[in-house]
């Protein structure tokens, strides 16, 4: 198996991480593929967040191994877990409310992050076009100058994506991104979410089997920290275990 | 330097450190257990924390001279009436501080710092305006002078023996209101989960009100108990608050157990080193020790590792 | 700098800022005063190298130290040393048991002078030394403190532990340090007297210009990326360090040059006061340098700058003629603005003067037709509180 982990561009092998002797996450395996949709679903508190917490590195593992690209992620910090192509999106949308949006995706252009590298950084030609190829895609180009506080729920979840997508991860991993959006709002972000998927791994977080089973390449169903179900849509929708836990009757 | 000292003088010796660190103990304890609550249980920083236990110290004061003029006769009771004016006046000014000035500022931190500061800063010169300048001491009742000969080298005070048991009582005190009664119960839930609480029909302000109350009415009672042991001025509150914020900290914010460990620790380090060092030193040295060991573990010595 | 460089750097709103800054400083206040206010008003601009600190480490960095005085402390000892070694030559110490060795050494039995004192003969060396050890300590504490995410509440008790803890260290010391005293009595700088008229003249222009070039420092900071980095971290941490930047690293380095600012105000604080003692290194002055960058406005680095004359000038006035108001009033200083005026003067200002200002500015140039258009343009896009 570990011969063939090159193919996978995340190994996730034996993680097991416990706050005080409960096990969030147990012994949990999982593979995604260059170029995959993986959905994680599950009840709440199955340790889906803590899943991706994990990855990037919010949350240490207690055991275990996560491979990104053959790169060993337990033992890195954020910021370089971040600079070796993995982005992460937040439940709740995390902007900076006091800058303006373009501020907001200027400061995740991923040049000048040092401290010496921010102060020399230069607003140049570069950076102007890639922020307003960003702002065309998330539906924010005419909110530029607008103060990130000032926009809606929807536009903030956006931004966020924006964000991650200037960096132009290998991995991008986003917890329930329509979640407390309209419908009109949703059926965009589901466009927004295929477009950007294309030339890139993405792990989503996602309750709405509908919108689930529309983007999903694979979905794995997690059930107090372990795998319960692991496949397509439509089989794990069958899957007796998962309606008993999950989706119910 | 043991060499110049023979064995049995330094089993005095630190004996008698052991127990002066023991009075150190108590003091800090008595100190820090109404910043435990306050700070450690509702996350506030109250900078004016040393000025209530002052004003315990002047009620405490004052309630001595009005039984030493009115009834002589009752003298050697006056202390437990004095620690509980002094509980009640702190307490009610804590609540009045809580409800002008705290409340408003709960989900600011830093600013309550400053603001709490600006206070202590009044009530200091409200102190010199009213006391004077000079430092005030109490006359204590006959019974709680002298001290007891253990062995021919080793004696202890008794007002040190005194302040030991308030600190213990008032420990077991709060321990048991804040682990085994309703309120205390209600106390924790609003801490751990404000909107929750509410939203189960617990009045969130009047918990926040009557917690921050007791934690400036048990610093009342604390500046009561130090007038056994010290005099009294308009600027000793001052002093105790850096000791008193690490004690808390260095134990782990939320944890009594640990207020009360870190107290026991950082007294005994203090007052061993005392002897052999100048006072300065030795309380430099704490304080490093303190900061250093805070900088490999801020989270404090007692906490639990949560589910960020 | 090329113009449009300078441009972005001083955009309009802070040209007029800095100018009027200047003007009162160079020209109204040394025509209008004598030497002795305006060594006075010297002495409280060495507290505003502090509070301009204070602005980038708290109002944009969200980091309240309350252990400033520790470093304004450190760069007026550095330069207390320097001058001390050069008042106790062995010619005007030959009276003491041990000539050549500072008076309070000689008083406190010591023979030779200690080796940390040996380089502060050199005043290369103390220029140097007023910078970097504070700067290095304060990286010790930051490294220490940042890397492991301590911050907020805990960041300012620690700050403060440490100021209280350098205060009884000095105190302790007096063979080394000059006790509670501090380090007295100083006379000449390389051969000058520094207690002249003129010395003060020169080192009130010198204050001056040195802290023009800390605000420059600091609005080049505020405008770069790094400035709105700060503010980024301020409100939403996770999130920057989750878009590949070593949020440590941002928070070591302004509180590092916020130290470094702070050394140099110190520096110039024994320059023109003509002493160092540690009453200007512990816990009070501590937090008092905070109520000055908040007066002033904890997000304005020139409100940093007013905030200390203006806090400093009525403490000075109190202080000659109702000494017991003075606490009263600063303890509702501290409180009225945290809880009414966060913004401090800065704020009132951004509300309710800079409008008025820029209308007439507006209104004049108009009348004379044309000469400032290009100021017109929109360099205030970006610009906020």
């Amino acid at each position: 198996m570990s011969a063939s982990n090159t193919d996978f561009v995340l190994a996730v092998e034996g993680l097991t991480v416990s706050f005080d002797g409960f096990k969030a996450v147990n012994d949990l395996s999982f593979y995604v593929d260059k170029n995959e949709i993986r959905v994680i679903v599950g009840p709440n508190g199955a340790g889906k967040t803590t899943v991706l917490d994990l990855i990037c590195g919010r949350t240490k593992a207690t055991e275990g191994s996560i491979r990104f690209r053959n790169r060993e992620l337990t033992k890195m910090k954020e910021h370089q877990i971040v600079r070796a192509g993995v982005g992460r999106k937040f439940q709740t949308p995390s902007i900076y409310g006091d800058l303006t949006v373009f501020e907001n995706l200027e400061i995740s252009f991923p040049r000048g992050r040092s401290v010496f590298g921010a102060l020399a950084f230069k607003r140049d030609e570069e950076v102007m076009t890639r922020v307003s190829e960003i702002a065309d895609m998330i539906f924010l180009s005419e909110l530029l100058g607008t103060r990130a506080d000032l926009l809606s729920h929807g536009q903030k979840q956006w931004l966020e994506i924006g964000m991650l997508l200037i960096q132009d991860p290998e991995l991008l991993m986003l917890d329930e991104p329509v979640a407390g959006m309209s419908v009109s709002e949703r059926r965009q972000t589901a466009e927004l979410l295929r477009r950007i998927t294309k030339d890139r791994s993405v792990i989503v977080i996602e309750h709405d089997m509908q919108f689930v089973a529309e983007i999903a390449d694979k979905v794995t169903v997690l059930h107090q920290g372990k795998i319960l179900a692991e496949g397509s849509a439509e089989e794990v929708k069958k899957n007796p275990k998962v309606i008993e836990v999950y989706l119910g009757h | 330097m043991f060499a110049d000292y023979s064995t049995s003088e330094l089993m005095s010796i630190f004996a008698m450190q052991g127990f002066a660190g023991l009075i150190l103990f108590s003091v800090f304890v008595l100190m820090a257990l109404g910043l435990a609550i306050i700070f450690g249980q509702m996350g506030v920083i109250n900078m004016a924390h040393g000025e209530f236990m002052i004003l315990g110290a002047y009620i405490t004061y004052l309630t001595s001279n009005i039984f030493a003029d009115h009834m002589p006769q009752l003298f050697g009771s006056y202390f437990f009436i004095a620690m509980a004016l002094a509980f009640v006046a702190a307490g009610a000014l804590g609540m009045l501080v809580e409800w002008a000035l705290i409340r408003h500022l709960y989900h600011r931190p830093l600013d309550t710092l400053l603001a709490t500061w600006g206070l202590s800063l009044i009530l200091q010169q409200l102190y010199r305006t009213i006391f004077g300048a000079r430092e005030v001491g109490v006359t204590l009742p006959d019974w709680l002078m002298g001290s007891i000969q253990l062995t021919d080298v080793i004696e202890v005070p008794i007002n040190g023996i005194f302040v030991m048991s308030l600190a213990i009582g008032i420990s077991v005190t709060v321990a048991a209101l804040m682990y085994r009664s309703r309120w205390g119960i209600q106390v924790r839930s609003v801490v751990q989960n404000r909107p929750m609480a509410g939203a189960v029909g617990i009045n969130t302000a009047k918990v926040d009100r009557l917690t921050f109350g007791l934690g400036c009415g048990i610093a009342g009672v604390a500046g009561s108990a130090f007038t056994m042991i010290g005099s009294t001025g308009p600027t000793s509150g001052q002093l105790y608050i850096v000791d008193t914020f690490l004690v808390v900290v260095f134990g782990g914010a939320q944890s009594l157990l640990g207020t009360i460990a870190s107290a026991f620790t950082i007294s005994q380090a203090q007052s061993s080193m005392e002897f052999f060092l100048s006072g300065s030193m030795s309380k430099v040295l704490t304080l490093l020790f303190v900061v250093f060991i805070l900088m490999l573990r801020p989270q404090g010595l007692f906490s639990l590792k949560v589910r960020r | 700098m090329s113009y449009t460089g300078l441009r972005s750097l001083l955009p309009k709103n802070d040209l007029l800022s800095f100018g009027v800054l200047a003007l009162l400083l160079v020209v109204i206040l040394p025509l209008s005063l004598d030497i002795f206010r305006l060594n006075l008003i010297g002495k409280y601009l060495t507290y505003a190298f502090v509070a301009l600190g204070l602005v980038l480490c708290w109002g944009y960095g969200g980091i309240l130290s309350l252990g400033q005085g520790v470093f304004f402390g450190l760069g007026g000892y550095a330069m207390a040393m320097f001058l001390k070694l050069e008042a106790s030559s062995p010619e005007n110490t030959a009276i003491q048991s041990t000539p050549g060795i500072p008076d309070f050494m000689d008083w406190n039995q010591l023979t030779e002078l200690p080796w940390f004192w040996e380089p502060f003969h050199s005043l290369g060396f103390t220029i140097i030394a007023i910078v970097l050890v504070p700067s290095v300590f304060a990286y010790i504490i930051g490294v220490a403190m940042f890397k492991r995410r301590v911050g907020g509440v805990y960041f300012a008790i620690i700050t403060q532990a440490v100021a209280a803890i350098l205060t009884i260290l000095i105190i302790g010391q007096q063979g080394y340090t000059g006790g509670v005293n501090g380090i007295t009595d100083l006379r000449t700088l390389n051969g000058w007297d520094i207690r002249t008229d003129g010395a003060k003249y020169f080192f009130y222009f010198l204050c001056v210009f040195l802290l023009f070039v800390c605000l420059l420092i600091a609005q080049f900071v505020r405008k770069s990326k790094l400035g709105r980095l700060l503010v980024a971290m301020r409100e939403m941490e996770d999130r920057v360090r989750f878009s590949g930047y070593d949020v440590s690293n941002f928070k070591i380095f302004v509180f590092c040059l916020g130290s470094a600012f702070a050394a140099i105000g110190g520096a110039m604080f024994t320059l023109q006061v003509g002493f160092m003692s540690p009453t200007f290194v512990g816990i009070v002055p501590s937090i008092e340098m905070v109520i000055f960058c908040a007066v002033g406005g904890r997000l304005s680095i020139i409100g940093a700058v007013y905030g200390t004359l203006v806090v400093n000038w009525a403490k000075t006035s109190f202080s000659e003629s109702f000494p017991e108001l003075w606490l009263f009033a600063m303890g509702a200083l501290f409180i009225a603005v945290v809880m009414a005026f966060p913004n401090g003067l800065a704020g009132l200002y951004k509300k309710y003067g800079e409008p008025l200002l820029l209308r007439v500015i507006d209104k004049v140039k108009a009348g004379r037709g044309g000469l400032g258009g290009d100021l017109n343009s929109k360099g205030v896009v970006h610009e906020r509180q």
